[in-house]
């Protein structure tokens, strides 16, 4: 039974875990570092306990003594097997699948093998050719993502991308995957309990900017549906033969013409877009965690999850898209957040926050729903006409020239969207 | 530290919806520990929250703010954005510059991790480094002086 939840996280995430926590009935005690002392969720859980890094893993497990579990959130530790291994050492729950998933997966040369073995195909590697993508072996969130177009750069790339990876998960280890086009980014949610897994349906994340996702929405558009359904399924079928325990995300390269995926990770653990399924499920995805971490059986089966309407989030960054996406970290003197019934806000940012310089640019999330797409695209513009932050630079007015750009409109862009959007 | 969450999200949509159904433009909630704002803005409805200070504030990360005086005849190095300050591309690996090491205006003499990005630190002169004042893995602010140079 978790009675005390120990969150080893920050910022929005922090925050949604507390209020998932708190309605279960469960005591939150937060990690807090020197940086993050007045914030929002420092504030809101039962209690706080200092850490130096939420990166140090016996700082963090000593921090949680006399919890019953730790959730990871989103980032840092939350695919760190040795973490998991430790927390269960100090006889801790974590939050997550089993140390030996966290390895298969985590290892991402290791886990296209293994998405293999279920029937998966991947995407090819070094032998496609250029250009090539280097990606973090412990990555994930695109962090540590370089593109290469010939052999003379691949060195200096490999040195950049395995410096950023060391500074995001603590493995500069990298490898390479051949670049492909014209293809879409759609995963898939699934839940599993070791036994069983079930999927939550898909998501699109096609719109990114160097590999870092900006808008998500569930369902993937256009998607004929026989293909939607060998998509689902493939993530199901690996996610049991994992034995998978936990929530996790499979995600696929989809061909814009032809609707062929190939596999190219899986994601164990809660993703930043998490609240677009569970706009379009009603199923809190927190709670399931919380539940299959507690040793409970799957409370769904596939035909529990009934998915209705359409939700579109789009990540509001403390970046400058005037100028090439600077980071803005500084004191926001207004965040005036949308509001309203069709609206969910997950962010940690007030009036008077600050945004420190030491973490991600994600100060919040705003997640918008309708009956379908189209109403859920009118939403958005009107969303995103009424929010306004004040103090530091965001990528909210990006946001309202994708909400308006005709393409998206009609749904279905592919990864090269952004490019074809001029900069800033 | 609380106790009880204030509003829930689903808290604010009702209050939205309430208001949206008469000719409200604006709510202020004012308690001992936030204001919350609900107002009409456009076709939709904003919300601003603002949290009332906390009792005790902890100790705020020491960002270094380093205002030297920069002799005459030398030029300041300062980062590119606030940030923590690196004097090698990765752990273990050789510092770029030490003192006395020529550069270029283009050389790469630090980097400043921002927000998780790595960014380069030119020199800005050409010359020899004169002073590094700033220890690896410090955090600093726009303005600080990370070194000098003494223009060749």
């Amino acid at each position: 039974m978790i009675r005390r939840l120990f969150i080893a996280n920050r910022g929005e995430i922090a925050l949604r875990l507390i209020r998932t926590a708190r309605r279960l009935g469960m005591t939150t005690i937060l990690a807090v570092s020197a940086a993050d002392s007045d914030s929002l969720p420092a504030r809101l859980a039962d209690e706080v306990r200092p850490v130096g890094s939420y990166l140090d893993i016996p700082d963090i497990v000593a921090a949680a003594d006399g919890c019953d579990a730790i959730h990871p959130g989103y980032g840092f530790l939350s695919e760190n097997a040795a973490f998991a291994r430790a927390a269960a050492a100090a006889g801790i729950v974590f939050v997550g699948p089993a140390p030996e998933t966290l390895d298969a997966m985590g290892d991402k040369l290791q886990a296209r093998r293994i998405a293999a073995e279920a029937g998966l195909p991947a995407v090819p590697g070094r032998e496609g050719g250029y250009p090539l993508l280097i990606k973090a072996v412990a990555g994930g969130g695109g962090r540590g993502i370089k593109r290469v177009d010939c052999e003379e750069d691949l060195d200096a790339a490999m040195a950049m991308a395995s410096a950023e990876a060391q500074a995001a998960f603590g493995n500069g280890e990298v490898y390479v995957e051949k670049f492909i086009a014209s293809g879409r980014h759609v995963e898939v949610q699934v839940l599993g309990d070791g036994m069983r897994a079930v999927h939550l349906g898909d998501r699109d994340c096609s719109i990114q900017r160097r590999f870092q996702k900006l808008v998500e929405e569930a369902p993937a558009p256009l998607i004929p549906d026989d293909r939607r359904e060998a998509l689902r399924g493939a993530a199901v079928r690996l996610a049991e033969h994992l034995h998978y325990r936990g929530a996790g995300t499979i995600e696929f390269l989809v061909d814009a013409e032809t609707f062929d995926f190939y596999f190219l990770e899986m994601n164990a653990r809660l993703q930043v877009e998490h609240p677009v399924t569970e706009a379009v499920t009603g199923i809190d995805l927190v709670e399931q965690q919380l539940q299959i971490a507690d040793g409970q059986p799957l409370s769904l089966t596939q035909d529990m999850v009934r998915l209705a309407g359409h939700a579109i989030e789009v990540r509001i960054n403390a970046e400058d898209p005037a100028h090439d996406f600077r980071p803005s970290p500084g004191r926001v003197t207004r965040a005036a957040w949308p509001a309203g019934p069709a609206i969910r806000v997950d962010t940690h940012v007030a009036d008077g926050s600050s945004v420190p310089p030491l973490y991600d640019s994600l100060i919040g999330k705003l997640i918008v729903s309708g009956g379908d797409r189209a109403e859920a695209v009118a939403w958005l513009g009107e969303a995103l006409a009424a929010l306004e932050i004040k103090g530091v630079a965001s990528t909210a007015v990006l946001h309202r020239r994708i909400a308006a750009d005709p393409r998206f409109v009609a749904g279905g862009v592919d990864t090269r969207f952004f490019e074809g959007f001029g900069n800033g | 530290m609380s106790g009880d969450l204030p509003l829930s999200p689903e808290d604010v949509a009702e209050i939205v919806a309430i208001l949206d159904g008469g000719h409200y433009e604006r709510l202020e909630i004012r308690t001992t520990r936030f204001t919350l704002r609900v107002a009409r803005e456009g076709r939709g409805w904003t919300q601003e929250w603002e949290w009332a200070a906390p009792e005790a504030k902890a100790e705020a990360v020491e960002a270094a703010n380093i205002a030297v005086e920069v002799p005459e005849g030398l030029v300041a190095v300062h980062p590119p954005l606030p940030g923590t300050f690196y004097r090698s591309p990765q752990p273990g690996a050789p510092p770029f510059v030490e003192v006395g090491d020529e550069v270029g205006a283009e050389t790469v003499v630090a980097i400043i991790e921002t927000m998780k990005l790595m960014n380069p630190v030119h020199a800005g002169a050409a010359g020899t480094v004169e002073a590094i004042l700033v220890d690896n893995a410090q955090p600093v602010e726009a303005n600080a002086v990370l070194m000098t140079v003494r223009p060749a």
